[in-house]
């Protein structure tokens, strides 16, 4: 029920991020959603594609570190109050969440989520029948 | 082994002679043939008489750098040009180079000394040997080529350059040893990873590291990831080149092939003579050199001499590691602070790569300094606290070995330029102020 967020990091230089969507799409791997962690001298760039391993692979092929962590992404309606919903539930059984990132697709929204405890997590989501997804 | 018992295990009394012997000729040959030097004994008051023993050294003028700038390039030369069988030079950042010309004899005693350092690391006839400086003006390359040949060694002259074909070649003709720079080993441990090899895969058993400053952790992380041993051999090409000192099977401390060059120790501000065990600026005479024969020749690289007996049964003078040089010191808010330093913590840290930078800069009137590391591919994480943290504890450590505070920048692994040469650790932005 989790999904694997492929993890690189980066300095903060100007086209840095380019490099690696360039690469990514120089071998056809599309990304479905990102998301940028910054401190004031690196990044960590937190990605998800369908082609986990081969993206793996690409990168490191050109020297990036990279690294694969498991998330859960959940895809609820794209209307008001809907995430707040889920993320109370989470919060009564004291799920901390590290970070979380969002992206609309027309009536529905995807959150991917980084929480602390990722099993009793998704036990959580399973629980209020939540819509979790598996692969993209 | 020992290459040539009677002058490396020469009792100190014998050694005290021979070295009054030679100093005495060196005096009275450059007093004839240098109008430099000539010109300095004069201003001195100083004739050749006046030199009975190594003692009298202390009378002598100094020799700098920039002295032998101002001659460029052969003005001072000793020997005649048809006495000179070779030229090396050395590379000037700044200016001239250096120009250093070599009689026949000039070059037979660099294979001899070259010999015993080789002997001393344990290269015997047997052995296949790989040269992996850089062949051409730089010492490094022939200095050590023509050693391994005096020795009696196979020689692969490999230089620098192509890493994943040396490595290969490594691993084909079962080469045992290789000579290069410290930073350039580190950089082939990193290509025979990236080449998914071991250390296994290669039997190199003995390294010969040299011509730039380097720590002892450097040599254990060396020894891990190339699985051979390290010893340190120290040169520098307006004295001779590699092979002035070598390490034995100690590991502690080099001995100086004292016959050939007689070394001092200077307080570098007043430029007086320090008892053995003080550390300060490294000063050498070339006692049988006919070419470029230099007087009491400023190195500016700090260390300290040694003269406590040593149980390889060498009896020479050993001189501590390189902490630093007198002009690669950088003064930061007052303090003097070495690249060595910075280098030493960071590979106390298994998290970094071990390349690193130091950016100093002056911003309103106060010096900043940017330590630059690249992260351990496998030491990256996901979680942004523990980067920080990773970062932050750098910056601690640094604090507490140099005294200032240095903002640590985590750089991608590969980012900083590997130097194939003398490694480059220092971009002082404050000079262009
Ligand atoms: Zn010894």
């Amino acid at each position: 029920m989790t999904i694997k967020q492929l993890s690189v990091f980066l300095e903060n230089k100007t086209g840095r991020i380019n490099e690696v969507t360039k690469i990514l799409g120089k071998h056809g791997i599309n990304m479905h959603a990102f998301s940028m962690a910054e401190s004031t001298d690196f990044g960590i760039l937190r990605l998800i594609v369908r082609e986990v391993d081969k993206a793996v692979e690409v990168l490191r092929n050109e020297n990036f570190a990279v690294m694969l962590t498991d998330v859960v992404c959940i895809s609820c309606p794209n209307e008001a109050g809907s995430l707040s919903t889920i993320l109370d539930k989470l919060a009564e059984q004291e799920i901390f969440i590290e970070y979380m990132y969002a992206f609309a697709e027309g009536d529905k929204a995807n959150v991917v989520i980084r929480p602390n405890d990722i099993e009793k997590c998704v036990q959580v989501l399973q629980e209020c029948t939540c819509n979790i997804t598996n692969k993209f | 082994m020992i290459w040539n018992p009677n002058k490396e295990c020469m009792s100190r009394d014998e050694m005290h002679a021979l070295q009054s012997k030679r100093l005495q000729k060196l005096v009275t040959y450059v007093y004839h043939n240098v109008p430099f030097y000539r010109n300095k004994m004069q201003g001195m008051d100083l004739s050749p008489e006046d030199i009975r023993s190594i003692d009298d050294i202390v009378k002598l003028p100094f020799t700098t750098k920039q002295d032998l700038r101002d001659n460029y390039p052969y003005g001072l030369q000793a020997a005649p040009a048809s006495e000179i069988v070779r030229v090396h030079a050395s590379s000037g950042t700044t200016g001239n180079p250096t120009i250093v010309g070599y009689t026949r004899k000039d070059l037979a005693v660099w294979s001899e000394v070259m010999a015993r350092c080789l002997t001393a690391f344990g290269v015997t006839r047997d052995d296949t040997f790989s040269v992996a400086y850089g062949y051409g003006l730089f010492t490094g390359g022939l200095g050590a080529h023509y050693g391994v040949e005096n020795l009696g060694a196979t020689v692969i002259p490999a230089s620098t350059g192509s890493t994943e074909k040396h490595i290969r070649l490594i691993r084909d003709l079962k080469i045992s040893g290789v000579a290069c720079t410290p930073s350039y080993a580190l950089y082939m441990a990193e290509t025979l990873e990236k080449m998914g090899l071991t250390k296994e895969d290669i039997g190199l058993r003995i390294g010969a590291f040299g011509a730039e400053p380097w720590t002892e952790n450097m040599r254990k992380e060396i020894e891990e990831r190339l699985g051979l041993k390290g010893y340190n051999i120290y040169g520098l090409s307006e004295i001779m080149g590699p092979g002035v000192s070598y390490e034995c099977q100690e590991q502690n401390g080099s001995h100086i092939c004292e016959d050939h060059f007689y070394p001092e120790i200077i307080n570098p501000e007043t430029l007086e003579q320090l008892p053995y065990g003080t550390q300060g600026e490294l000063v050498f005479t070339t006692l049988t050199k006919e070419g470029m024969p230099l007087l009491r020749y400023r190195t500016k690289d700090l260390c300290t001499l040694y003269n406590d007996p040593c149980p390889c049964g060498r009896t020479a003078v050993k001189m501590g590691r390189i902490v630093g040089r007198s002009d690669d010191m950088l003064i930061i808010r007052g303090i003097n602070v070495f690249p060595s330093q910075v280098e030493s913590v960071i590979l106390t840290m298994p998290e970094f790569e071990p390349q690193y930078m130091l950016i100093v800069d002056r911003v309103k009137n106060l010096d900043t300094l940017q330590v630059q590391v690249e992260v351990r591919k496998d030491f990256f994480s996901d979680d942004m606290g523990r980067m920080l943290a990773m970062k932050k504890a750098l910056a601690d450590k640094l604090k507490s070995v140099l005294s200032i505070s240095a903002d640590v920048k985590l750089m991608e692994p590969g980012s900083i330029e590997r130097s194939q040469g003398k490694g480059k650790h220092v971009i002082d932005n404050r000079k262009l102020v």
